[in-house]
This record gives C-alpha cells, structure tokens and sequence, in this order.
C-alpha cells in the first residue's frame, strides 16, 4: 500500500512540482544570501541612544522590556563643571547643600557626590540603583554643562531585535550602532 | 564710573569669544590643584562575537541532531530532550533573540535600507531552517524551537480542532507574515517581534498585553497543541510552505500502513490526514474540477481586490510609524491645539517637530509613500492567501494511507510509536499481531 515507487517510475506531476519548487527556492535563498552576505557585517548591530537627541522625557525608565531598564546615567567627568549646586543632583530649591535626601533630586539616590576640594564636588552615578528616568539629565542640562547623559548599557541589554525604547522614543534618539562602537559618549570637544 | 563701565566693556570683550566656544559648557571644568585624576565613564563590552558565532553553530548542529533523530532513530524521547536542551539555551539563556520567527524582518529591512547590514548570524537564522525544511521537513519546529518546546511542555490533553477551523486559521501566519514584512521593509519596526506571546516568558518581563496574550496561548496550549505554531507564527507558515516541497518526509509506518487510526489520534496537532478514497467513477469528480476551475479564475481577481482594499489601508497603516504619527500630530496641533503635560513624551515630541517642521513633515510624507507601495503588495498578498488556500482545499490529495499533512507536519515524532509496525520493528510488540501467543 504504502511501497516506494521503483527507482525508474516515471516523475509524476505533482514530484515535478515539488522539485521544481524547491530548485527554485533553494535557488531564490542563495542569491538572497549571497547578495545580502556580500554586504553584511560580521559583527552585529546593537541599539544605542544619541545625547545630542535625547530629550530626557523618562521614557527610558519605564519602556524597557527589562524590568529594571537597560539604560542608565551616565557621567562625563571631562565635561563637569564639579559644581557645589549640581542641578543634576539637588532639587530645584534645596534647602540645603547636603546630600540629605529632602534635598536629592534623584528619586532612587543613585549619585553619590563626594568632595573633591574646594568648592568642587564629584557626582557619580550607582548603576545599580539608576533607573535611567533621566530626571539628572534634565537638570545638568538645562542649568549645567550637561555632562550627565543617558545611555544602554550593554552588559544589561537584551539586544533585543527591535528596542522597546526605541518605539516610543519622542525624540528618536535611538538607533542601529555597529557593535565595534556600541556607545554614543558625551565629550568636551563637542 | 566711567572707569566701572569700561572695566565691564573689557571683562564682556574677554568673555565673548568664550561664550561662543563653550556654549554647553557654562561651567569651566575646574584645575584641580589637589592632585585629582578625572575618571572616565565605564564602557561595559557587548556580548563578544565569537559567541554569537557559537549561538549559530549550536543552532546548526541543533537542526542536524533533529534531523537524526527523526529520520535515524525516529526518537521521540531524544526529539523531547532536544528540545528541553533549545528551551533552555535558546529560550531561557538567550532570551529568544534572535531567533529565525523574527529573522525575516532582518533580511527584508536589510533588502530595503542600505544603511542597514544585514548581520550574519542573522542571515544563518534565517535561512538555515527553510534549507533543511526543504529537505527533511519542519525539524526546525520539532527540535529547534524554543517557542515551539514551550507549548509542547504545556500540552495536557489535546482535542482536536475542526478541520474547517484548523484551515481557516490556518491563513493568518501568512497575513501577519505580511503585515510583519511591510512594516519591516518600511523601516517602520520589527512588529512579529513585538507581538511575540512567548518570548516575554524566557526574558521573565514584559508589558500586561504581551504576557496576558502569552498566558492565553499557553492556557489554550493545554489543550490545542501548539496553538501559536499552527494559527500565528510566520515563520511556521514560511516552513509549512517549504514543507510542502521537501524532498523526504516523516512516514508514520516503517512499511505497511494496516489504516489502523492510531497515529490520528496520537498526533496532537492535526495534522494526520485520512486517506482520500479512491475515485470509482471517473465522472463523479466533475464538479470538482469545475469548482477548481472557477477557482483558478478567480485567484487572479482576488490579489486584485486585495491590492485595492489594501491600497485603501495605506493612511491608517502609516499611522504605525512613529514618524508619520508625530507629523499628524504636528499638523492636528496647528489647527485644533491640544494641551500636553509638561515634559511629557507628547510634549517633547511636538516641540521637536515645531522646531523642525519641514524635515519632519518630509520623511512622514516619504514613509507614507513607501506604505503606499507597500500596503498594495500587502493586500495583493492577502488575496493570494486566500486564493491560493481555496485551492489547495479543492485539490484533491491521492493519498491511500493515513499520514501526516505535509505542511502542517510539524515532525515531532509523537506519532512514530503510535503505529503498531513500528512497534514490531523497534522489538516493542510481538510481529504477526492476531497470530501471536495473547
């Protein structure tokens, strides 16, 4: 019932088809391949967000497909003014320059501000509590240097194939970076 | 005071050019005299490339065990664990990216937009799959899969789906195929990815949409195997269209098929097929073939009206894209102004397209020129679907056993065992049947 057709049976129609088709397909995938491949990179291509184009609007925060975002604060040293009143780290009016936290502008605490000398402060940022809302970003660049930026980090990411941030992006300040380069950083010759 | 004012005069001339060149920097960054060295900003590495190269080689060997096992040593135990080994490396270790359901778009955004180079692991996913699909099947599906693992760990009791349902579903991979190929030719985004039900579960986060969808698929998977496999997958409907063609095929039965219906019902997916019974009187089948003629007259008046109705889609499915969403926006704001909260994406986004008007309102009209072209193929494409699944339904099929549709096949190998010649040859169950010492 259900015996191999002898070796020399004729091609039936419906075998001529399926050969035909799969000749073609076969055929069809390789000129894709190869016309894609000849242009291709070996490395791959990973997400990154632009400083020049962020508008710092939090959506890095919450957008992320990780629960805790991918994208965080990042610091320019080279760019800092070293400021007592960093914009970036206390409130609009702090009532006070101590790194209490009434006077914090950051909602998690991540900047650690350490005295340098007088009158300069260092501000770096614990990755492990920034959520990359951004709300530092704002402040050091609409008052300061604008040395505090945002940025994936790429030991977090998730490389997905198409970024959740990017989407919902107002600014469209994410994009394809070749994997060579994967960060986009602020520096002071801008 | 004069002396005052020229002094200020001085100090401005000085300050000038400085302000010029250090816009952003209203602060000088200090001299420091204590000796402090300026940090840099830590720059974590990406995953290094040798083991995205490695992701592809267990791939590929992947699909050549599932091969084996199917073909040599018709396995569904080492078909299982296979698969547990993709759930937990391509799925729970990888996260599910990239996987080849999202590869597709890849290769069209890279077909459509030189800036983008298409990368070769991706190429490998891609296409890896469809080559050995048309040749020994969908052992992609079978072994391979993480998505595919994950719904035939949850499957508890299966019931059979109509085959009328089973068919008219059967249409949507190809239509969210083609929605998922227009918006990634566009440039508009990568939407199979985003509406993937499973991948939220291997990355253990996601939006309340996604995980609620994975959740009912999963729910529905307890008893319709496979549900996303066989009524959403794109990529599934693209091997079930290289299945279609492949040169060598599971067969249920080692030898002989004695039409005993225990693979039928071994097969939780459907996709046993009964022999189609044999034509007595060469008459009989005129209306059929008269049915496959109009058919066949009608498939190219389909892709018609399909290229019409989807032409009409354009402006709506432009919408999709960011770019043409905000110009609409912008252009909504002018007439009728909407007030958005301060700082706010909203905000910020129409204040960046008043900043710039013309180059926003260009490269929405230029997407919405390419959504043109593109929703005309897309519609085109779904009267091809549906065309072409009229058909296939009215032709008929020549089979004289019981075995496995081709296409909707998805080479699990639960069915091997099913089948009481296989259980002789495998030394489960004494040959002879009846005749055998009970």
């Amino acid at each position: 019932m259900n015996a191999k057709p002898p070796a020399d049976a004729p091609v039936t129609r419906r075998q001529f088809l399926r050969d035909g088709a799969r000749l073609m397909t076969m055929t069809g995938l390789g000129v894709a391949a190869g016309a894609l491949a000849a242009r291709s990179t070996s490395g791959a291509w990973v997400w990154q967000t632009d400083p020049a184009k962020c508008l710092h609007c939090g959506n890095c925060a919450t957008q992320c497909v990780l629960e805790q975002s991918a994208v965080k604060c990042v610091h320019a040293y080279a760019v800092c003014g070293y400021c007592q009143l960093c914009t970036g780290f206390f409130t609009p009016e702090p009532g006070d320059l101590t790194t209490a936290a009434e006077n914090q502008l950051c909602p998690s605490g991540a900047i650690k501000r350490t005295y340098v000398e007088d009158p300069y402060y260092q501000y770096s940022i614990d990755e492990e509590l920034c959520i990359g809302c951004a709300k530092c970003v704002e402040g050091c660049n609409r008052f300061g240097n604008g040395s505090l930026f945002l940025q994936i980090r790429h030991d977090r990411c998730l490389h997905c194939n198409e970024c959740a941030i990017a989407r919902t992006c107002p600014g469209q300040a994410f994009r394809r970076v070749p994997v060579e380069h994967p960060y986009l950083l602020k520096t002071t010759s801008r | 005071m004069f002396r005052r004012l020229k002094w200020i005069g001085v100090l401005g001339m000085m300050l000038l050019p400085a302000l010029m060149i250090c816009a952003e920097q209203r602060f000088p960054p200090p001299d420091f005299e204590s000796g402090y060295s300026l940090p840099s900003p830590s720059t974590p590495p990406t995953r290094c490339l040798w083991l995205q190269y490695a992701d592809a080689g267990v791939f590929l060997a992947a699909l050549a065990v599932a091969v084996w096992l199917i073909y040599k040593k018709r396995s569904r135990r080492g078909l299982f664990w296979l698969s547990l080994f993709s759930l937990a490396y391509f799925g729970f270790y990888r996260k599910g990216c990239l996987c080849p359901i999202g590869s597709p778009q890849n290769v069209v955004y890279g077909l459509f937009n030189p800036d983008y180079a298409v990368p070769v692991t991706a190429l490998i996913f891609c296409f890896a799959p469809i080559a050995v699909t048309l040749f020994a099947g969908r052992a992609f599906c079978a072994g391979v899969c993480p998505q595919g693992a994950l719904q035939d760990l949850v499957l508890v009791k299966p019931v059979a789906v109509p085959l009328w349902l089973e068919e008219a579903l059967g249409v949507v991979p190809f239509i969210f195929l083609g929605a998922g190929l227009v918006c990634a030719g566009t440039g508009t985004g990568f939407v199979i990815c985003r509406y993937d039900p499973l991948v939220p579960f291997f990355r253990l986060s996601g939006g309340t949409f996604i995980l609620t969808a994975g959740a009912a698929f999963l729910l529905a998977g307890m008893f319709v195997g496979r549900p996303y496999c066989r009524f959403l997958c794109p990529y599934g409907g693209l091997l079930r269209l290289a299945s279609l063609a492949s040169k060598w095929r599971v067969r249920v039965t080692p030898d002989v098929c004695t039409q005993c219906r225990l693979c039928e019902q071994s097969c939780p997916f459907g996709a046993m097929r009964e022999p189609a019974p044999a034509e007595s009187n060469p008459a009989s089948p005129a209306p059929e073939r008269k049915r496959l003629a109009w058919l066949l007259a009608l498939l190219p008046l389909l892709i018609i009206a399909g290229a019409w109705a989807g032409s009409k889609l354009s402006p709506a499915a432009a919408q999709l894209d960011p770019g043409v969403a905000l110009a609409e926006r912008y252009a909504r704001q002018q007439s009728h102004p909407a007030r958005y909260g301060l700082m706010t994406p909203e905000a910020l986004s129409l204040d960046r397209a008043a900043a710039n008007p013309g180059a926003v309102l260009a490269s929405a009209a230029d997407m919405r020129h390419r959504f043109d072209l593109a929703c005309w193929l897309f519609g085109g494409w779904i009267g091809l679907v549906i065309g072409v699944k009229l058909i296939a339904l009215s032709v008929r099929s020549g089979r004289t056993d019981y075995e496995p549709d081709r296409g909707a096949c998805v080479a699990c190998a639960r069915c091997f065992t099913a089948c009481p010649n296989e259980r002789v040859r495998l030394g489960l169950a004494p040959a002879g049947g009846e005749s055998a010492p009970s």
